[in-house]
């Protein structure tokens, strides 16, 4: 790849694209740090209150409870969802009328509105009238997902990985589509075993899209909201309430607007850091 | 072992089909068969519930809204993310990888942070239950998102293709519109596709920015799902229907979709 001009004028390429991002982004960010440091009775008057809803939340229990349940939802469903994505990719054919139809019916769940997700999860999983909880009562298992938090738990989980498995597969696809087949015919003179075929051949050639989909899957887990919300709820009790169904109950149920917005900001700085070391160690031997 | 190659996604699409034809099942129900009995095909076929939504305003108008909202979001992100995609491939400039990872930041922002201060900034500038505050508040994750997978292809380009337009006498942008667009048609199908998608899918702003005039169908299942009762038959036909444009959309790029999540250089 030839190397890169140094061009200034390149600024006014990105300046639509700086105007409108920050529109969205600076002016709204403001507005959360504002509230973040104030405290209002109401009227528009607001108070100086410096750090003290930041200590508040980083001593609450509501909080680290809710960032726990977070970071093990994450951590469970990146566990399942990125070696099933990538065994789900190697075992998928490589040419014929296969391909494309795997491919659409793949897609299927990733252009599902997220409300209708967790509907038709809601209406799949009833323990009465649906398939999935009716067929699981009927084989003798007492499930009930409204009641028992490890049926809702389960049952969130299984939504997930309905619901974006895909995006690994398809992004695992592309990279593995990417390899020319001589390396696989050199592999075969060389009579390299199917695990080193994979360890060597086609792991490293996954190594960059697999960064992308465990980046993607780890942000989109940790704002997860509408799907579980229309799910369960965030119930039974607190079990499922993830950190953005905690935020949002506290920004627009009960208006508590400084302890909401000292979270947002401690919510926002824990995902940027995590993807950012993330990324930074998987990436310190490229370019 | 070939034949044994093709049980895991065979597995794995059913596994994908069933809660979506378990959807469908219920949508062709009356609601009081659903709650009174359990049967894995519709007994008493109705269309019903699909005549409801097509007769009534709120329903059909909240498809016409978020089918709006969503194209203006693509097009708007694609249009703005072309020039700037260009610049971060061919070109270095003050502070130009720090804008990148400033850009890309923007895709890990909570939606549910966002909520309170788009009300309060979209109301502000009059924009409040528009499709125009959608559309631009999808900006936020789709622009950055469009400049990322756009970046990607264009690096795929070899420089001597501008290079040689420009000794050819070609201005920036004739070459621009004429030789570089066509040439990566591909990562702009891509990268409208991912719009369409996150734009499609999003609920919790969509829902926050609007609330007669240009609501979301998200956001009308979620209302009728709460106020008139249980009716899981409307619910399921509303849902069944969210489902076509997204196989539309599937269909059309379904070539590019293996190379195109690919982001272009992998």
């Amino acid at each position: 790849m030839s190397t890169k001009t140094v061009n200034q004028k390149a600024w006014f390429m990105v300046l639509p694209v700086v105007l409108l991002v920050a529109f969205n982004a600076v002016i709204p960010l403001m507005t959360v740090v504002n509230y973040s440091l104030q405290e209002t009775f109401g009227d528009n008057v607001f108070f100086y209150e410096g750090l003290t809803w930041f200590e508040q939340v980083l001593h609450s229990e509501r909080f680290h409870a809710a960032l726990g349940r977070q970071a093990a939802f994450t951590l469970i469903i990146l566990l399942i969802e990125i070696p099933l994505g990538v065994a789900i990719a190697l075992a998928m054919p490589r040419k014929g009328i296969g391909v494309p139809v795997c491919l659409v019916l793949m897609s299927l769940p990733l252009l599902i509105p997220w409300n209708v997700v967790g509907a038709m999860w809601n209406i799949f999983a009833l323990p009465e009238i649906g398939l999935l909880g009716k067929t699981l009562n009927s084989l003798g298992f007492d499930y009930n997902y409204t009641r028992q938090p490890f049926d809702a738990w389960a049952t969130t989980i299984a939504m997930d990985v309905w619901h974006w498995t895909s995006l690994v597969v398809l992004l695992a696809y592309a990279g593995l589509s990417a390899i020319p087949d001589d390396f696989y015919q050199a592999a075969r003179i060389d009579g390299a075993s199917r695990w080193s075929v994979f360890r060597y051949i086609q792991l490293p050639k996954l190594k960059r899209v697999l960064t992308i989909a465990i980046l993607l899957r780890f942000m989109d887990s940790f704002m997860i909201y509408t799907e579980p919300f229309v799910l369960t709820g965030g119930g039974p009790g607190n079990t499922t309430t993830f950190l953005s169904i905690d935020l949002v109950k506290m920004a627009l149920g009960q208006f508590d607007l400084g302890p909401a917005a000292a979270m947002s900001i401690i919510y926002f700085l824990v995902i940027l850091l995590v993807s950012w070391v993330f990324y930074t160690y998987t990436m310190r031997h490229e370019d | 072992m070939s034949r044994i190659k093709w049980l895991l996604p065979t597995i794995y699409i059913v596994f994908l089909m069933l809660p979506i034809y378990w959807l469908l099942n219920m949508s062709f129900k009356s609601t009081n068969e659903i709650l009174g009995s359990f049967t894995l095909w519709p007994q008493n076929f109705t269309l019903d519930n699909y005549k409801t939504i097509f007769t009534n305003p709120s329903w059909y108008n909240g498809y016409l809204n978020s089918i709006a909202y969503v194209v203006v979001n693509s097009v708007v992100a694609v249009l703005v993310a072309l020039p700037a995609a260009y610049a971060f491939s061919r070109y270095r400039f003050l502070g130009d990888k720090h804008l990148f990872f400033w850009l890309l930041t923007n895709r890990m922002a909570p939606p549910a942070v966002f909520a309170l201060p788009f009300i309060q900034l979209y109301s502000a500038i009059g924009l409040f239950d528009t499709i125009w505050a959608v559309a631009l508040a999808h900006c936020l994750f789709n622009v950055p998102l469009a400049v990322w997978i756009l970046e990607g292809f264009m690096s795929g380009v070899p420089k001597e293709l501008d290079e040689t337009a420009y000794i050819d006498g070609y201005s920036f942008p004739r070459f621009f519109t004429r030789i570089f667009i066509p040439t990566i048609t591909a990562g702009i199908g891509v990268a409208a596709f991912f719009c369409f998608m996150f734009s499609w899918v999003e609920l919790l702003l969509a829902k926050s920015l609007t609330s007669v005039a240009a609501k979301p169908i998200a956001a009308t299942m979620t209302k009728t799902a709460s106020s008139s009762g249980y009716e899981l038959g409307l619910l399921a036909a509303a849902g069944a229907l969210t489902l076509i444009p997204g196989a539309i959309v599937i269909w059309f790029v379904r070539n590019y979709i293996a190379k195109g999540f690919a982001l272009g250089r992998v």
